[in-house]
């Protein structure tokens, strides 16, 4: 374990260096256009209805936030928050009344005036109250503490919270949370955004090309440094990576460049810039505890002391990942559990044999044996991500008397068959968008939320989020979180299997873009990015 | 003729038709719709906000009645909206019509300028070095699976020439568009041309044991009479049906080709159409393949004539 986190923590100082080191010495050049290429045709350019940064990374320009994650700072925390078009903002005594001020002189891209009811209007929009509608609001939930928003004049809006919730402003500063426009139909917003950001929409063609122009009457005088940003949308991967090599782009698909691709990147482009960093997104597991045989909580246990985690990511990513419960581990995670508290929860341990042995034990109380094997299906979405650790699971299964069998199913019915516990274990990877308890833990385990799959409820636990939440100190919070893990990983609620790291590589010849550790969903505004051309 | 011209419409109306009907039934009995694509890709499904949608894009109405809608909407020159995009289908389509049309005819005339002669020279040459170098070569272009073959030529131009000839823009002008078009173009016509070449070779061997050809040649008609005035064009026949199927599959089945190359075509978005359930699209683009295939059927019949006087159609 001091291995992994010298090594993390290594990873960690390399950000800063190669990214910090040329910033300072260049002077930034204006012009040119940013090539990336697009793992895939994003659903819609509507950043509030989607979930997954295949629309954050290309649409994220185009807004902008109250406050965001300082872009330069490789770790998201609470501490990294900048104003953005909030000039600053304070809470109440009683913590729950945020006021932000808002900054003056800034305009939509059509020419409008940006005030303070564009922020009341995207909070009744996202909270379900305006009278236009989103087609989906997949983080409603994030919002469950606000009564409401009001305004005060033009240049102030204010969130009135049930409780106090010290890390609202944390979920605010995401790539998620940008502001739309009084004045645009949520419709308009999903074909033809208007933002105030740093690049104005040009054009999106499914399945071939995403068009971004300079913003030139954007609110920040002398930026963004770029004339434009273009997204041609490659879903295969080899041609992606073969085009990058060949010079065709500045810069691959941000966190999409696994380990063995980018041996190749740096075999064939030697001078591309490339950093591996955790992505926040978990592969996990999803067992439905309400009919059997994974009804018994002991059958579920056996199972969590089954899994040889180290295996999965040696074999997946070559050992680019990590161990650790659902909050990122750290160093890289602000929130995850220190490596000798995670050690002694159910099958963390690092013996391997021990742990099965003990999980053998448990299946023979049940009933099960060598000759008594329990038949079952894992089901998985039926792509590699998903895929390829659903068959080692498989494997590892055989050493406990499961005899498991893969069901793969079609992305479009995942969810669905997920949502109606259409299965026995499922694999399921949960991308953490925030590294934050309050958005993991009522997205994905909190009773009643839709992303809860499992249906996992534990009043207790419900209580213990909220007690957590409300929680001003820092590292009193953090136990508190580290109490929940424990009881998650206990509960077996949601097995985690592994934090996955990937790469993302560009040309020398893009500058002062800096890789976020604990997050792949809110660093995207490329505003003072600039090419050296 | 004129009767023979109508009976065949008619008939191209009726298989249409049957199309039109399968496809639709089929797309909608294959699980999970656009509104279960919608709510996977943001990780939720809640049910009161599907039935709502669902209501929004009328898919809640009778499968009978959402067919009506379609077939009076194409009468009416509408073809709806595409569900993922929300623009109208017909602007989805169009643009990428000119851009399969143009990969598919690159190919075609690639594996028809390659395929015939090698394959008479092939067939002429029977069972000499070049006969057994040319099958070979035919052998390998059936086998390659054209994925393999396109990123192995991807491959070599990145390590060899430092670049990559795929697409990334519209081409600005006729020279672009030839370079953008050539490599995928060889690549998918390899196949082609294989098939035609061995088509070819062997329609010829058989033409060239005619009696008549044995009478060209005691006449005293020089080989190269012999082979293209009075065998290949006697061969050709089951070549031009092999160059109508090919040319019809190429304007559809090009989804390898078109992913591995990044060519925004008709297959590629048909593909990803289908995975999304944005039935407008899939409806209509699997009606403009049939008419294609249905259209190239009725020109081969046609060629037919033009290439054998005997062929005569009956009234």
């Amino acid at each position: 374990m001091n291995e992994w986190r010298s090594r993390a923590r290594v990873a960690l100082a390399l950000v800063g260096a190669v990214i910090a080191a040329p910033v300072q010495a260049e002077e930034p050049k204006h012009g040119g256009v940013l090539r990336i290429y697009h793992r895939d045709s994003p659903a819609s350019a509507s950043i509030l209805e989607e979930s997954t940064f295949s629309t954050n990374i290309p649409f994220m320009s185009v807004y902008n936030n109250l406050v965001l994650y300082d872009q330069h700072k490789p770790q998201n925390s609470i501490d990294t928050i900048v104003p953005e078009l909030a000039e600053s903002w304070s809470l109440s005594d009683d913590k729950t009344t945020l006021t932000f001020k808002l900054r003056s002189g800034v305009k939509w891209h059509d020419g409008k005036p940006f005030t303070a009811a564009d922020v009341e209007c995207t909070f009744d929009l996202l909270m379900g109250k305006s009278k236009d509608k989103l087609r989906k609001n997949p983080r409603e939930t994030w919002y469950n503490n606000v009564t409401d928003v009001t305004t005060n004049g033009g240049n102030e809006a204010t969130f009135h919270l049930k409780r106090p919730q010290p890390s609202f402003i944390a979920l605010l500063a995401s790539g998620y949370s940008p502001i739309y426009p009084c004045h645009v139909s949520a419709r308009d917003m999903r074909v033809k955004p208007i933002g105030t950001g740093p690049f104005k929409f040009v054009e999106f063609k499914q399945n071939e090309s995403i068009k971004l122009a300079r913003n030139p009457d954007y609110w920040k005088k002398g930026l963004p440094h770029l004339d434009g940003i273009e997204f041609t949308i490659i879903p295969n991967r080899s041609t992606a990576i073969l085009a990058f090599i060949a010079g065709k782009f500045d810069m691959t698909f941000p966190t999409e460049v696994t380990i063995p691709l980018l041996k190749d990147i740096k075999s064939q482009a030697p001078d591309a810039i490339c950093q591996v960093h955790p992505i926040n997104v978990s592969t996990n597991l999803i067992v439905n505890r309400d009919v059997a045989p994974f009804d018994n909580a002991d059958l579920r246990l056996a199972m969590a002391y089954a899994l040889d985690r180290k295996s999965f990511i040696d074999i997946l990513a070559e050992g680019q990942g990590d161990i650790g419960a659902s909050m990122l581990p750290p160093p890289e995670g602000v929130w995850g559990m220190p490596p000798d508290l995670l050690a002694k929860l159910p099958g963390y341990g690092p013996d391997v044999k021990a742990n099965r042995a003990k999980a053998r034990e448990i299946m023979e109380k049940l009933g099960y044996g060598p000759q008594k094997r329990l038949p079952l299906k894992v089901s998985t979405r039926n792509i590699a991500t998903y895929r390829d650790p659903a068959v080692i699971l498989i494997d590892q299964l055989k050493d406990i008397y499961i005899d498991a069998e893969l069901e793969p199913v079609e992305t479009s019915v995942w969810h669905a068959k997920a949502s109606r516990k259409d299965y026995i274990i499922g694999l399921n990877l949960t991308g953490n968008a925030v590294d934050d308890p309050d958005q993991n833990f009522y997205e994905n385990y909190a009773c009643g939320s839709e992303r809860n799959f499992t249906g996992y409820c534990n009043k207790e636990l419900d209580a213990l989020f909220d007690k957590q939440s409300q929680e001003t100190d820092v590292e009193a919070r953090k136990k508190l979180v580290w109490d929940i893990e424990k009881k998650l990983v206990e509960d077996v609620a949601r097995p985690i299997i592994m934090h996955p790291r990937q790469a993302t590589c560009w040309r020398p010849n893009v500058k002062n873009y800096t890789v976020t550790v604990n997050s792949s969903y809110n660093n995207y505004r490329f505003e003072d990015i600039w090419l050296d051309k | 003729m004129a009767s023979y011209l109508t009976r065949r419409l008619m008939l191209m109306a009726v298989t249409l038709f049957g199309i039109s009907v399968i496809i639709f039934f089929l797309l909608r009995v294959v699980p999970g719709n656009i509104v279960d694509i919608l709510f996977d890709s943001a990780g939720m499904v809640n049910p009161a906000e599907k039935v709502k949608i669902e209501r929004e894009l009328g898919l809640d109405k009778s499968i009978p009645v959402q067919y009506l809608a379609w077939i009076g909407g194409i009468a009416q020159g509408d073809l709806g909206y595409s569900y993922v995009s929300e623009k109208p289908a017909i602007d989805e389509i169009a643009p990428r019509i000119p851009v399969t049309a143009k990969l598919a005819a690159m190919a075609l005339i690639f594996s028809i300028a390659l395929g015939i002669p090698l394959g008479v020279i092939s067939a002429v040459k029977q069972n000499s070095g070049a006969d057994y170098a040319l099958r070979v070569l035919s052998l390998a272009g059936l086998s390659m699976p054209a994925f393999w073959l396109g990123l192995l030529i991807l491959m070599v131009f990145v390590a060899r020439f430092g670049t990559i000839p795929i697409y990334t823009e519209p081409a600005k002008n006729l020279w672009d568009e030839l370079l953008l078009y050539s490599v995928p173009a060889i690549a998918v016509g390899f196949r082609s041309s294989a098939l035609i070449m061995r088509l070819t070779r062997s329609s010829m061997l058989e033409v060239l044991r005619q009696d008549y050809i044995r009478t060209a040649r005691a006449k005293g008609a020089s080989a190269q009479a012999v082979n293209y005035d009075h065998a290949l064009r006697n061969a050709l026949l089951p070549v031009v049906t092999i160059v109508g199927i090919e040319a019809a599959f190429l304007i559809g089945g090009l989804i390898v080709t078109e992913t591995v190359f990044n060519i925004p075509g008709v297959a590629r978005f048909l593909v990803e159409a289908i995975r999304t359930r944005d039935y407008p699209i899939v409806q209509n683009l699997v009606m403009f393949i049939a008419i294609v295939v249905v259209a190239v059927n009725f020109l081969v019949d046609l060629t037919y004539a033009a290439l054998d006087p005997r062929i005569k159609y009956a009234e």
